[in-house]
């Protein structure tokens, strides 16, 4: 494989609430290849935004993050606030889930995309507008040039992710991260915005880590799906070896719960039992008391990520049974 | 906008009718001036006489339309103890108030919001609870009590400041440093509040995300919206300019409103209390049209409401 474009290795993340540390990430090994597009998968609460807010050194002062996050040969974990400014939004941008509140409510759109054009491409007066306003014409936004000196507050949730995503390309990033992108949209809007990050993504060649809870969208839109359960990744594998031959009970699980198009109706399949608290893990697999396939060993420590092929790992003792 | 602002001028206008009228009715049925001006053991007729010449013999509503009527005209009455006009005995007592009043009010800005801000930028450093315990301290202290600690520091003690009145230069300096340490206790704390309030919503996170330094994100981002709350609080203390020294100026024996009030009320000289009155209403009112106008400036979201409402 060639030199990946992004390399998580061992990335930790513990919360300091002042009253005890809580572990929320248990050391994430991840790749991203350059152009390719990689689904992260999970509950919530499971890890997946913290991974790439933590990569990014967004999470602020009570999270203390341990590990590597590597970029062209940069280690941004505990790398000076310098170096993490001009990875973010230039090498690695984000786009969140609540379009309408990740905006600057008292700020025109113009200026908010302005602001990003200036920053990472030197625009500024009227070459900043004109290429603003190319933007909000790529991502699908209607009488761009009017919708420039509008106010967040004026566009609907829809239009405001197109806008997050003008923004997230003014700094033509070689990764995008789409946090839960479309979950506080509807259905036709959210087909709508991952068609446009499927289609940027053609045109430029921008890597994609798309976030969801939901398998389906993932499936969808990427290459590769890493599925992650209380704060560790547990299987990663193309699209296809998920769902022709996952390997995980959790990944089975969620597989199971997913509804069929074709097909007799069938009842859908709950995994039983809850997440458990990030303080209160058990000792071996996380996954464990929840398991079908539980045995005594499950319990005694945490699984290995194995290969079970060059492009399939698992996070599971029993995962060649 | 301008439909908006008629209507909020003519409630306006409302407002201070309805502070004028409750403020005669209430006066009028609390105390007899003529008692008061000429004491309790004046002779039958001098009373008499006295009522009759500023009209308290005639049916409380007549006195009523009376003053409303001069009122309208421009005339407020004139007081009962020097017989001047009392718009005029008021009105010359307005630059001492102020000249206490806006350097406190220039304090309480210039100490509360850098201080709320430095406090929310650092929460739960040792800064920010040293900030918040003064601040706590400085607003629940109440102010004759800080006046009196100040003069018995500075007045008794050290001798560096004349501990009231207003012939020496110096005078100004306790007053103002009273009234603007609760001020500024106050807006520190509101303001820390606002702070944090706007740096936990996502787009402050956005704004970090898109690649600007953390000082861009403060000043850029969250200072306009923690701007918005604030300006609340400081429309209440432009507010507050005429009448919010009434204690402190007592205290100090400060020539201004404050004192004015109290010894006008205490004599029943209802022209001049009234007209006082109306000036605080007069004040408050304008405030409040000044924040609404400034909030529609810095919140779109506020100015396309004003906007609907107006239509």
């Amino acid at each position: 494989m060639a030199e990946p474009l992004v390399a998580l290795r061992g990335l930790t993340v513990d919360f300091d609430t002042g009253k005890r540390v809580i572990r929320a990430l248990h050391g994430i090994d991840l790749d991203v290849a350059k152009g390719e597009a990689v689904g992260l998968v999970g509950e919530s609460g499971c890890g997946k935004s913290v991974t790439w807010l933590a990569a990014l050194g967004l999470l602020g002062k009570q999270a203390h993050v341990g590990g590597e996050v590597r970029i062209e040969g940069d280690n941004l974990v505990g790398a000076p606030v310098a170096t993490l400014e001009r990875v973010r939004g230039r090498r690695i941008a984000m786009i969140f889930q609540d379009p309408s509140s990740s905006l600057n409510p008292v700020h025109r759109i113009g200026r908010q995309l302005g602001e990003a054009l200036t920053l990472h491409r030197g625009l500024t007066g009227a070459s900043a507008a004109a290429e603003a306003q190319r933007l909000l014409d790529r991502v699908g936004i209607a009488d761009a040039a009017r919708r420039l000196g509008d106010y967040p507050h004026e566009l609907s949730g829809g239009m405001n992710q197109r806008v997050m995503i003008a923004i997230a390309l003014s700094g033509q990033p070689d990764l995008l991260v789409a946090d839960e992108p479309t979950t506080a949209l509807d259905a036709t809007i959210q087909a709508q915005i991952l068609e446009l990050l499927g289609e940027i993504r053609r045109e430029t060649g921008m890597a994609l880590v798309l976030i969801s809870h939901d398998l389906g969208v993932v499936a969808e839109n990427t290459d590769r799906v890493c599925v992650m359960y209380a704060g560790r990744i547990v299987e990663d594998a193309p699209i296809a070896t998920i769902f022709g031959g996952a390997s995980h009970p959790y990944t089975r699980g969620l597989l199971a719960a997913l509804p069929e198009l074709e097909g007799p109706r069938r009842r859908l399949v709950p995994i039983a039992g809850v997440v458990p608290e990030p303080w209160n893990l058990p000792s071996g697999c996380s996954f464990a008391p929840r398991c079908e396939r539980v045995i005594a060993d499950c319990e005694r420590a945490p699984p290995a990520s194995e290969f079970l092929t060059p492009d399939h790992r698992v996070a599971c003792i029993r995962a060649g049974a | 906008m301008l439909r908006y602002l008629a209507a909020r001028l003519l409630r306006a206008l409302l407002t201070i009718f309805l502070v004028v009228t409750f403020a005669f009715f209430v006066l009028h049925l609390s105390g007899d001036p003529a008692m008061m001006i000429l004491s309790a053991d004046a002779p039958p007729e001098s009373i008499a006489a006295f009522r009759a010449a500023w009209g308290l013999d005639r049916p409380l509503w007549v006195q009523y339309l009376n003053y409303i009527a001069h009122a309208l005209t421009g005339d407020l009455g004139n007081s009962m103890r020097d017989g001047r006009p009392a718009l005029d005995l008021v009105l010359e007592r307005v630059p001492a108030t102020l000249s206490i009043t806006l350097p406190a009010f220039a304090l309480k800005l210039g100490i509360g919001i850098p201080a709320g801000i430095y406090a929310a930028l650092h929460r739960n450093s040792t800064a920010d609870r040293l900030t918040m315990l003064l601040s706590v301290a400085g607003f629940t202290v109440p102010s004759f009590v800080l006046a009196l600690v100040l003069v018995l520091v500075f007045s008794v003690q050290l001798g560096w400041l004349p501990s009231a009145g207003s012939d020496q230069a110096t005078s100004v300096i306790l007053p103002i440093v009273t009234l603007g340490v609760a001020g500024a206790a106050i807006l520190a704390r509101f303001t820390r509040s606002a702070m944090l309030e706007v740096l936990g919503q996502p787009y402050i996170r956005a704004a970090s995300a898109k690649g600007l330094s953390w000082r861009r994100v403060v000043v850029e981002h969250a200072l306009p919206n923690a701007a918005i709350p604030t300006t609340t609080i400081v429309g209440f203390m432009v507010g507050t300019l005429i009448a919010g020294a009434v204690v402190v100026e007592s205290v100090f024996a400060w020539p201004g409103i404050g004192r004015l009030l109290v010894s006008a009320v205490s004599n029943r000289d209802l022209a001049v209390v009234q007209a006082i009155l109306m000036l605080v209403a007069a004040t408050m009112v304008t405030s409040n049209i000044l924040v609404d106008v400034i909030y529609g400036w810095i919140d779109p979201r506020l100015r396309s409401k004003g906007v609907v409402d107006a239509s």
